[in-house]
């Protein structure tokens, strides 16, 4: 059973389609991602749940509740909503200390005074804010003003949060640990988080399950587990961790990396949903490519870097370069030398228009 | 290390003669007689009921004006930068035209509209309703506050305006997904977001208001009534410039730099209270307001204020400036051209008071465009100790009053030190200099603050000498704030009439007085040809500005 | 093409000594870079080689020069020292097309015109800005900028280069990039090239030798890449340059264990090493590759307290006693051999490659941290 339902949701900004034929089911207390680009369309259905755009086409629903409909001519505003939303530059008001700061939802649903200091405090708990309590956003850390920014959302104890790229203004190391954190909050709340992020490694990170984008269009869903070892179309596959893709063909019941047919086959199982026609797309990652004495199809070091834990080849085959990373023990070989390489989970797409 | 030095101390030398000295001397002629510090004297000018009047009237008239314009501003701001009101753009600009008209201008074409005698719209709604005297009397502390503010409103507005459009539209959406709806959300967020803007504008209204002479001095002064400028205007002119008035002045100008300074230490306090990071990153654009039904009915209200506060007087100043004889009606036989080429070919007097405009106003943006590119230099780039002293001189004629620096300079340079330059252009032009350097040394500063030293350093490395390195890099980089800095300095000069009006001479008048004396002596079709002139030369200074520094800001 | 020798070079500011007694030699053709955190000196360390700042005391020769020396009163001035200097912010002049910019060093010089002309097209080539000698810096991304600012250093054929952080502004992808191109030029020039970053993954790529600083500004260890990566000779070292683990232990009973838990290292440790354990100055590092999770309990064992599935990598943290470890697995391993762990599983521990640290300050300090 669904508890967020965006069905057959477009949105446009004058000539341009940001959103377009847009479906997604969302579990209750599932941690979903909107991944993509920027200009994917992932902001825009976000502030469409949110409720600050209105969609054009499609009917959005939370719960059971319409939200929106281009049907029935139904239109929440925020206000109403009753979500938690966070977003990137954190939008903490600076002139109310911590304490207002959360409070504020509360305030506005008219609580009792005492009410709104009890769930106010066990927020801030929450979020791990009592030292700062009677603080300005001013005289803390991004950090912490992001856990203000958290604290306020789940104050009001929101079915659904909303998360709008949340850490990208955050350093690295905090980065990490406010994931955890804000997992640690689902966990103990149970609500359903939205998020939309840019940054794949925070997607896979987090989330149950990522929707990819690109220019409005959904292009894939699963767990980050799925996305990375089977990734649908070859954008995914170069969106998400690194890539590379040989132009091949196929001759002989066997595939060669084009223009370098002397190099020798590649050597793998021929995959039975082999794209049609003679050209095709070979993808790989780095990660996944052994190099060899004899066993595969001929290369030739041209470059080595090393990158500690990580050297970093890059490899000819005939006139194409290909990049391998292989970790600092099982990296034998050196610059100028004659190898072999093998590919160990090849993908195969069609012969396409690069993508930059 | 030597050069930076020298060029300190040249720079502190020029400071410390141009501004130090003369307010050293106001403050030593107010409070010390013969040598004796002597407080009685300073409390019985204050309590005579002439400048104590005075006094209060300065402090009405200011709390007035701050508190229309603070509402004017705040909702016309509001209304331009948060509303879906149509025609945005060109409103804006409309608005922001009172800021570039004299004032003193429009209290000129108030007086002939509503004087109770012989303003035309006085006659005009006397003859509609029947009324047997004037329905408004421009002659008063009311007249004087609502024209001060048709001229100062802008000073909120662009305050306010700028704030909303940058401010950053999360800190409402937030406020809106945890379920505030428009009301609560201004009341509780925006507005108060918005204080330090509103409190910086309001500020600096009321601190142009307490130093203003022009709009009293046209609808005061002939009835008796006076703010502090004007009260030490009548008090110099009446004695004919003996020493005993001049001391009167001193002292009546105390007050005005205390107040002053009280409003500029507010301004910083609120300023560092709005430390808010309030302004945007990304280019976001705030969500707007539908207006729906109110969208024309508000458009309308705009369009009539505009009309009432920039159009009409300006239509009038022209119209009168074509009239054969004041106070005729306006047909075309009554309108001619010749008050203009009179003005403009054959009287002596008016083309004098142009060409020095003119000249006194180029020699003082330039001479403090170059000085203050200089100082700007050594407080910016060098790192000599002793820095601050600079700053601070710089900053000081900011917050003093046109009055208060004529005074300064007539103290300093009416043969005290050996050097008498009363009632020549000199004198005013020191006075300029003085007036504006602070003008000069911001924009200046901020130009060199763009240029990073590693531009400098990257040019050093290629083999050039500092100077080389200065020649070539630093100065084609700060060229267009320089010209800024001396298109800032050169109109408002050109336009001003509280510092000269102290200090001119029969043959030293500026278009400022030259307006202001035809005025006085009742010559009325004069003043308002010499005022559109005037006017014509401001829209076409303000244009030229425009194409320029755009031009440079493509160039880059 | 020259060396740069440092001799006791000291600076400092006000009563903050920024750089202590530095003596260093940088050969003729070879890439060093400065390592250290953000603040610690290595920046003022480049300054003072190219002439924008002055020791407080020592001397710095540039080949066979002495360019700066208080005590000699000698000081050459940086347009006299026949350097190029790349910029963080690449400080590429505004008013100038990159025409313009790339051969101002020339004008300076007063080279003819045939000859800087000559100069500026194959520098331009060297740098892959053909076609855009025109175009005003405003019009170039980051990555061309920063190429205009490599050219513009490179054609007046200095002695010596000086990059002070110059991709730290660039994404990720450009950065490889341009480590590529500056190594590359660096083979066709044969110009020695002084690097100064923050980014250890940059000083590993291109660096012939580099110095690691600390935030003190003091020298740590100066190497090869690989020799300071997989011999560090501190903890410091150790943990600047990558992610790391550091493993308290404790001598109990015969064994050693990791500190505070029931874990039996299961690596053996010779007699001194027994002894500084006993004696708690001896720490063990590793890194996260270095840590293999199986699903065979051993001895040395653990508690797997999150699981997080980063793309190539799958990360675990997983806690023995009150230490937590850190192990990352490549994900086609993991797959293949089929040892995706979930939080809650109690795994058998194996550690790679162990460095040992004797220093009684982190075995103190790893201590309060329980």
């Amino acid at each position: 059973m669904s508890y967020v339902k965006l069905e057959h949701v477009t949105k446009r900004f004058g000539k341009v389609t940001a959103v377009s034929d847009l479906n997604i089911d969302i579990e209750q207390g599932e941690c979903f991602s909107m991944l993509g680009p920027s200009g994917c369309g992932k902001t825009t259905t976000l502030r469409m749940v949110a409720g600050f755009e209105d969609l054009d086409e499609g009917e959005i629903s939370v719960g059971g509740r319409l939200l929106s409909s281009s049907v029935k001519k139904y239109y929440l505003p925020p206000e109403k909503r009753n979500f938690g939303m966070v977003f990137q530059a954190f939008a903490v008001w600076p002139h109310l200390n911590v304490f207002d700061n959360v409070a504020f939802p509360l305030q506005i649903r008219g609580l009792s005074r005492t009410e709104i200091a009890e769930r106010t405090r066990k927020a801030i708990l929450h979020t791990g804010l009592e030292k700062y309590e009677t603080a300005y956003p001013n005289e803390i850390s991004g950090g912490q003003k992001q856990r203000i920014a958290l604290a306020r959302a789940i104050a009001i104890n929101p079915s659904v949060m909303l998360l709008d790229e949340p850490l990208s203004n955050l350093d690295p190391k905090l980065r990490e640990e406010m994931r955890f954190e804000i997992k640690d909050l689902q966990r103990k709340f149970g609500f359903t988080i939205i998020f939309v992020t840019h940054d794949q490694s925070e997607a896979m990170a987090l989330s149950d399950r990522i929707l990819v984008m690109r220019d409005g269009v959904a292009q894939q869903v699963g767990t980050p587990l799925d996305i990375y070892t089977k990734p649908a179309n070859r954008f995914i596959f170069s969106f998400i961790g690194l890539s590379n893709f040989l132009p091949a063909t196929v001759a002989d019941g066997a595939i060669y990396v084009a223009n370098s047919e002397a190099c020798g086959p590649v050597t793998c199982d021929l995959p039975s949903n082999l794209p049609p026609g003679p050209r095709i797309t070979l993808a790989c990652r780095p990660s996944e490519i052994e190099l060899t004495r004899d066993d595969g199809i001929r290369g030739f070091i041209k470059q080595k870097t090393y990158l500690g834990d990580i050297i970093d080849y890059r490899v000819m085959i005939g006139a194409t370069e290909v990049r391998v990373q292989k970790s600092r023990k099982s990296a034998l070989f050196a610059k100028g030398e004659n190898c072999c390489l093998r590919f160990n989970r090849p993908h195969f797409y069609l012969q396409e228009h690069v993508v930059p | 290390m030597g050069i930076a030095e020298i060029l300190l101390a040249l720079s502190v030398l020029v400071l410390v003669v141009v501004v130090a000295i003369p307010v050293l001397l106001i403050l030593g002629t107010a409070f010390f007689v013969d040598g004796h510090f002597n407080i009685k004297d300073v409390v019985q000018v204050l309590t005579e009921p002439d400048t104590y009047e005075a006094l209060k009237n300065s402090l009405v008239i200011a709390a007035g004006v701050t508190l229309f314009s603070t509402f004017i501003g705040v909702f016309f701001a509001w209304l331009v930068s948060r509303t879906d009101l149509p025609f945005k753009g060109t409103m804006k600009l409309l608005f922001l035209i009172p800021f570039m008209l004299p004032s003193f201008i429009g209290a000129l074409a108030w007086k002939m509209l509503l004087s109770p005698r012989s303003g035309y719209i006085t006659k005009l709604l006397m003859s509609s309703f029947g009324l047997e005297s004037a329905p408004f009397n421009i002659y008063s502390l009311a007249g004087i506050i609502a024209v001060e503010t048709m001229y100062l409103f802008p000073f909120v507005f662009i305050q306010v305006s700028g704030a909303l459009e940058r401010m950053d539209p999360t800190l409402e959406e937030s406020a809106r997904i945890s379920g505030a709806g428009l009301f609560t959300i201004t009341r509780r967020i925006t507005l108060p977001l918005m204080m330090p803007s509103i409190g910086a504008g309001a500020l600096l209204v009321a601190l142009y208001s307490l130093a203003h002479f022009g709009v009293p001095a046209i609808l005061g002064s002939e009835v008796g009534i006076y703010n502090i400028p004007t009260k030490i205007y009548e008090r110099i002119y009446q004695s004919g410039g003996n020493f005993s008035a001049i001391r009167t002045a001193t002292i009546l100008s105390t007050i005005l730099v205390v107040s002053a300074g009280v409003i500029l230490y507010l301004q910083s306090f609120i300023l560092k209270a709005g430390r808010f990071q309030v302004i945007s990153g990304k280019s976001m654009r705030p969500v707007l307001l539908k207006l729906r039904g109110m969208k024309i009915p508000l458009l309308i209200l705009s369009i009539i204020y505009i009309a009432i506060t920039v159009v009409l007087p300006t239509v009038t100043i022209f119209m009168v400036g074509t009239l054969k004889t004041y106070g005729l009606e306006f047909t075309a036989a009554n309108m001619t051209l010749d008050n203009i080429k009179y003005i403009l070919f054959e009287w002596k007097m008016t083309q004098d008071a142009i060409w020095n405009s003119f000249y006194i106003s180029l020699a003082a943006a330039l001479v403090t465009m170059l000085v203050g590119t200089l100082i700007s230099y050594v407080i910016v780039k060098m790192k000599v100790r002793g820095k601050f002293l600079l700053e601070f001189l710089g900053v000081l004629p900011f917050s003093l009053p046109g009055t208060v620096i004529a005074l300064g300079v007539i103290l300093m340079w009416s043969g005290r030190f050996g050097v008498n330059l009363y009632n020549t252009a000199w004198i005013i032009l020191i006075a300029y200099i003085a007036r504006y350097m602070a003008f000069s040394l911001k924009s200046n500063s901020a130009a060199l603050e763009q240029v990073h030293d590693s531009l400098e350093e990257a040019a050093r490395a290629c083999g050039a000498t500092h100077w080389q390195a200065l020649k070539d890099i630093v100065i084609p980089l700060i060229k267009p704030g320089m010209v800024a800095a001396f298109f800032l300095i050169f109109l408002p000069a050109l336009r001003e009439l509280t510092t000269s009006v102290l200090l001119y001479g029969p043959k030293t008048r500026t278009i400022g007085v030259a307006i202001y004396t035809l005025n006085e002596d009742g010559e009325t079709v004069y003043a308002a040809a010499l005022a559109s002139v005037a006017l014509v030369i401001i829209v076409i200074g303000q244009l030229v500005i425009k194409r320029v520094t755009r031009s440079k800001l493509e160039g880059e | 093409m020259a060396s740069v020798r440092l001799e006791k070079v000291c600076k400092a500011y006000g009563k903050h000594t920024v750089v202590h007694d530095l003596s260093m030699t940088i050969q003729d053709g070879e890439c060093f870079t400065f390592l250290g955190p953000s603040g610690c000196g290595k920046t003022v360390v480049l300054r003072m080689i190219a002439g924008f700042e002055q020791p407080d005391s020592g001397e710095i020769w540039i080949g066979d020069t002495l360019v700066s020396s208080p005590a000699r009163g000698v000081f050459l001035p940086p347009e006299k020292r026949r350097i190029g200097i790349v910029f963080q912010d690449y400080a590429v002049w505004p008013h100038k097309t990159v025409a313009e910019n790339i051969i101002y060093p020339l004008t300076i010089q007063k080279v003819t015109r045939a000859e800087a002309a000559e100069r500026t097209a194959r520098t331009v080539a060297m740098v892959g800005l053909e076609g855009l000698g025109d175009r005003l810096p405003f019009q170039l991304s980051g990555g061309q900028q920063q190429r205009v600012a490599l050219a513009r250093a490179l054609i007046s054929r200095p002695q010596i280069m000086l990059l002070d952080e110059p991709l730290s502004n660039l994404d990720a992808n450009l950065r490889e990039e341009m480590r590529f191109e500056i190594k590359e030029l660096q083979k066709n020039t044969g110009v020695t090239i002084l690097y100064v970053t923050h980014d250890q993954e940059v000083a590993l790529a291109i660096s012939d030798r580099m110095a690691v600083m600390d935030e003190n500004g003091v020298i740590r260890q100066v190497g090869a890449p690989d020799d300071i990566y997989e011999k560090p000779a501190d903890s410091f070292v150790f943990k600047f340059m990558g992610v790391s683990n550091f493993i308290p232990l404790e001598w109990r009973s015969g064994s050693v264990y990791v500190m505070g838990s029931d874990s039996v290292l299961d690596c053996p440790l010779d007699a001194e090493q027994i002894e500084a354990v006993r004696s708690g100055t001896l720490v063990a590092g590793c890194r996260p590759h270095d840590v293999d999770l199986s699903a065979k309990v051993s001895d040395n064992w653990g508690v797997v307290r999150r699981a997080v599935y980063l793309g190539p990598v799958m990360d675990y943290r997983v806690s023995v006693g009150k230490v937590e470890i850190r192990a990352q697995k490549d994900i086609y391993e993991v797959l293949t051999k089929s040892c995706i762990f979930r939080e809650g599983d109690t795994v058998g521990l194996r550690f790679f490659d162990l460095k040992w640290f004797r220093e009684k300050e982190l075995a103190v300090a790893a201590e309060a941290a329980q």
